[in-house]
Formats: C-alpha cells, sequence, structure tokens
C-alpha cells in the first residue's frame, strides 16, 4: 500500500531524512516513534506530499508521490490525515467540517455528504455537537471529529502526525479508543505518535528513527523484547519508566 | 473679535447633501474595488510564481510610495485623455467622478493587499495543510477556508482604512469635484462665510469618523480571536 524507499530531504545543509526505507501493507498498522527533531513528522508529511523530499520514491497505491506529473490534490483524497492540532476549520460547524471536502472534492451531493458524515460522527460518539463550532469542543473531542472528517473522504489508509500529543493527558484515551478501533477494523495505518501502550496493542510493526534515519523496522513484539539499537534501548528505557 | 455667522449653512444643506453622497460614493466604490483587487494582488504577493509577487511587489511598492493627491491628478489630467481616445468619447465629456474613482481604487488597493496578506498569514499554517490532505486544489483551499478566516480577522483593519479613505477623498478637491468639502468650501467661498463652512464641514467629518470607529473598536472586542 505505502512504499518509501530511500528516501532523503535536506532543509539546506541540514538532512532531516536519510535513505528512509519502509513500508506498510494493506491492513498493517505501523507505527513510528523516535525522540523530537528524528524526522518521524516529516517521514509521515512526505507520504502524501505535503512536505517535497529531493530524493528516494514513496509509492502510495501504485501512485508515485515524488512524481512532478502527479496530481496530488487527487491522490490526498484518498488517504487520511489526522494533525497534531487537529486542524478543524473554525468557522464551519462540525457537520460542515465534515461534509465540505466530501462535497468539493468529491463531489458527492449534499444529502449523501451529510449522511457520511453523520455516520461519522456517530462512530465517534459525537453525533450530539453535530450542529457546534470546533471551538466549543474539547481537544479530544476535536480530534476525533478530525478522524471522522478524514474517514469521511473513505480514505484507502490513514496517516496520524501525533494525534495525541497536544491534548490533555484525560483526553488522549478517547482518541486512542476510536484508532484502535479504527485499526481492528482492518484500516491501513501509519502513526507517529509516542502512546508506546497504543502500539503495543494495536500496532503490527514499529519503525523507530533518530537524526533522520531508521534506526529499527520490526515487529512490534521483537522491538519492545530486545530493541537492537542502544538509542531504542535509552528511548524506550525513558518513555516507559512512567 | 470675529463674529460667527451660521446663516448661510441651513440653506446649504442639500448642496452639501449632494457632496456628502458624492464622497460616500467615492468611498463605497473605492472599498469595494481596493478589496477585491487588493486580495487578487495579496494573492499574487505570496505565490509562488516569481512573475507575480513580483509584479504585486512593485504595484504596492509604486503606489505606497507616491502622494495621493498626486495618483489623483494623474487620474485626473492624464488618464481621461487616453480614455477619451480609446472609446471615443467626445472631449470635454465629465469624467471627473469616474476618474476619481479608479485613481482612489487603484491606490487602495495597494494599502488593502497589504492588510489582506497580513490576514491570510494570519491563518495557522496548518489549516492550509489540512485542506491540501483532503484533496482540495489550492483555489478551494483559499476561497473555502483560509480566506473565510483571513477577513474575520482582518474586519477591524479593512474599517479603519475605510474611515481614513473617507477623509482621503476630501482630496478630490484637487479636480474640483463637489464631494462634501469641496461643496462646502463652494459654499463658504460664495457667502464669504469660508471660516464657518469649514468648521462645519470639519465637525461633520469628526462625528462620521468617530462613531463609525467607536463602532469598529466594539467589533474588534466582540470578535476578538480567544
Amino acid at each position: 500500500m505505502i512504499k518509501i524507499a530511500n528516501v532523503s530531504k535536506q532543509y539546506g545543509s541540514f538532512e532531516v531524512l536519510k535513505e528512509c526505507t519502509t513500508s506498510v501493507s494493506k491492513g498493517e498498522v505501523v507505527v513510528v516513534c523516535g525522540p523530537s527533531g528524528s524526522g518521524k513528522s516529516t517521514l509521515i508529511k512526505c507520504v502524501n506530499g505535503l512536505e517535497p523530499f529531493q530524493s528516494g520514491e514513496i509509492i502510495v497505491d501504485g501512485i508515485s508521490v515524488g512524481d512532478p506529473k502527479t496530481r496530488l490534490s487527487a491522490l490526498r483524497a484518498r488517504v487520511g490525515m489526522v494533525f497534531q492540532h487537529f486542524e478543524l476549520f473554525p468557522h464551519m460547524s462540525i457537520v460542515e467540517n465534515l461534509t465540505v471536502a466530501q462535497i468539493k472534492v468529491l463531489k458527492r451531493s449534499k444529502e449523501e455528504a451529510m449522511d457520511r458524515g453523520l455516520r461519522l460522527l456517530d462512530r465517534v460518539g459525537l453525533r450530539a455537537h453535530a450542529g457546534k463550532f470546533p471551538g466549543q469542543l474539547s481537544g479530544g473531542q476535536q480530534q476525533r471529529v478530525a478522524i471522522a472528517r478524514a474517514l469521511a473522504m473513505d480514505p484507502i489508509c490513514m496517516l496520524f502526525d501525533e494525534p495525541t500529543s497536544a491534548l490533555d493527558p484525560e483526553m488522549i484515551n478517547e482518541v486512542l479508543d476510536v484508532m484502535t478501533e479504527l485499526a481492528r477494523e482492518g484500516m491501513t495505518m501509519m502513526c507517529v505518535t509516542h502512546e508506546m501502550g497504543f502500539a503495543r496493542r494495536v500496532a503490527h510493526r514499529v519503525v523507530f528513527m533518530d537524526q533522520g534515519r531508521i534506526v529499527e523496522d520490526e515487529p512490534k513484539d521483537e522491538f519492545f523484547a530486545h530493541p537492537r539499537s542502544e538509542r531504542a534501548q535509552q528511548f524506550l528505557a525513558k518513555i516507559l519508566q512512567h | 473679535m470675529y463674529e460667527f455667522d451660521w446663516s448661510s449653512i441651513p440653506g446649504a444643506l442639500p448642496f452639501l447633501w449632494e457632496g456628502m453622497k458624492i464622497s460616500l460614493e467615492i468611498t463605497a466604490s473605492a472599498v469595494v474595488v481596493g478589496i477585491v483587487w487588493g486580495t487578487l494582488l495579496a494573492m499574487m504577493r505570496l505565490s509562488s510564481i516569481k512573475a507575480l509577487s513580483l509584479f504585486a511587489a512593485g504595484y504596492v511598492n509604486l503606489f505606497r510610495a507616491v502622494p495621493l493627491v498626486m495618483v489623483l491628478l494623474w487620474f485626473f489630467l492624464v488618464v481621461p485623455k487616453f480614455i477619451e481616445q480609446l472609446f471615443n468619447i467626445p472631449p470635454g465629456a465629465d469624467l471627473r467622478l469616474s476618474s476619481a474613482i479608479i485613481g482612489f481604487a487603484l491606490f487602495e488597493s495597494a494599502y488593502y493587499s497589504e492588510i489582506i496578506r497580513a490576514g491570510i498569514q494570519s491563518v495557522p499554517k496548518g489549516q492550509m495543510a489540512a485542506c491540501s490532505a483532503l484533496g482540495m486544489t489550492y483555489g478551494q483551499a483559499m476561497r473555502l477556508v483560509i480566506l473565510p478566516q483571513a477577513f474575520r480577522n482582518m474586519v477591524p483593519l479593512l474599517l479603519t482604512q475605510a474611515i481614513i479613505l473617507f477623509q482621503d477623498t476630501s482630496l478630490v478637491y484637487v479636480s474640483a469635484l463637489a464631494d462634501f468639502f469641496g461643496a462646502a468650501y463652494k459654499v463658504g467661498d460664495r457667502d464669504g462665510r469660508l471660516v464657518e463652512l469649514l468648521l462645519f464641514a470639519g465637525a461633520v467629518y469628526f462625528v462620521i469618523c468617530f462613531s463609525v470607529s467607536q463602532w469598529v473598536r466594539r467589533l474588534q472586542k466582540k470578535y476578538q480571536p480567544a
């Protein structure tokens, strides 16, 4: 589904990504973790072309992201993305947030978009808030809406860029629960997250990054039981103490 | 001791009102054109296409670096000649109002575009990313998400600029167009009561501009971004 091969990216002389290679198969859940500044967010943003990269290749569902001939907007419409800061549209009601791209991008009718939007709101448990505005919801609720908004496009896979790191601790679980359910239903997911509990429960594979490199790319149990690199061992030791 | 004599004002009110209508007409047209053209200029300025952003930067810098009176004179003296030739309008037709409106609109666009550019940049970058991630094109993202938020943040500044513009319309006196200020001047000149008329005109400008700016301030408080 997602193939990342030898991807490198520089900001000026600073190398953000160095020869990154990994893949996500259909139905697989891959968690990308690592210390901040390791390039994990940049890597996931390269997958749907939000960040350009200088060399290497990323193929999503058979389509090359880096190819200048690719119509990125068409590809992005099929790849769901959830951001750290939710990025709901504050001037639109919740239900408008869920329908605007369905109507304008997928050219669905208003009724169809509404129907799909409301069903997804139901699913994330926020049907009662349909008429409210994003500013009236808590962070956790906003992030659940953002997930529903991405799902409304019927994506072939979902990208999560630190979906819980801007949330108050008591709201993290409601978002992880939605993500867990999504994974159980077989959604292909690539998640940048520090939530190791989530990774243990849901992930199939864990990719560990440090200083722009993919240091480990292992099945989950392998990664948690025997992290090979010293860097990953330190990282896990720090993060799992709590 | 100078003795004030206000008696020429009541009879002149209808004439002054005609002038006020011209002032308001120029203000309204320049605000509308200024916002539309200013938005386009702002988007060009922010565009990644070099030629567009250079053009917009040149335009803005040119109009911000010359006095408004001079722009008005260009449009009063020079442009009508071109238009007459271009559209075969008989010489001597009164193009003063339209050239004043065009002059103001083009001049104000430069200022509006800077306000709008700041407004667009005030919208968090993640909003554009979210639009892109949903498959929207640049144009859709601008129209549906970025500009509506930008304008909401900008309303107070746009209105403040409109107040300044309203005051500046008095500069059309250089083309002898009877806007409110010009009308007041003419009446004062005719009746030998220039001081009274200018005081009166000043009071009217003050009342209008001050009340609008108070209203803007209230708006600003109400819609202050949280």
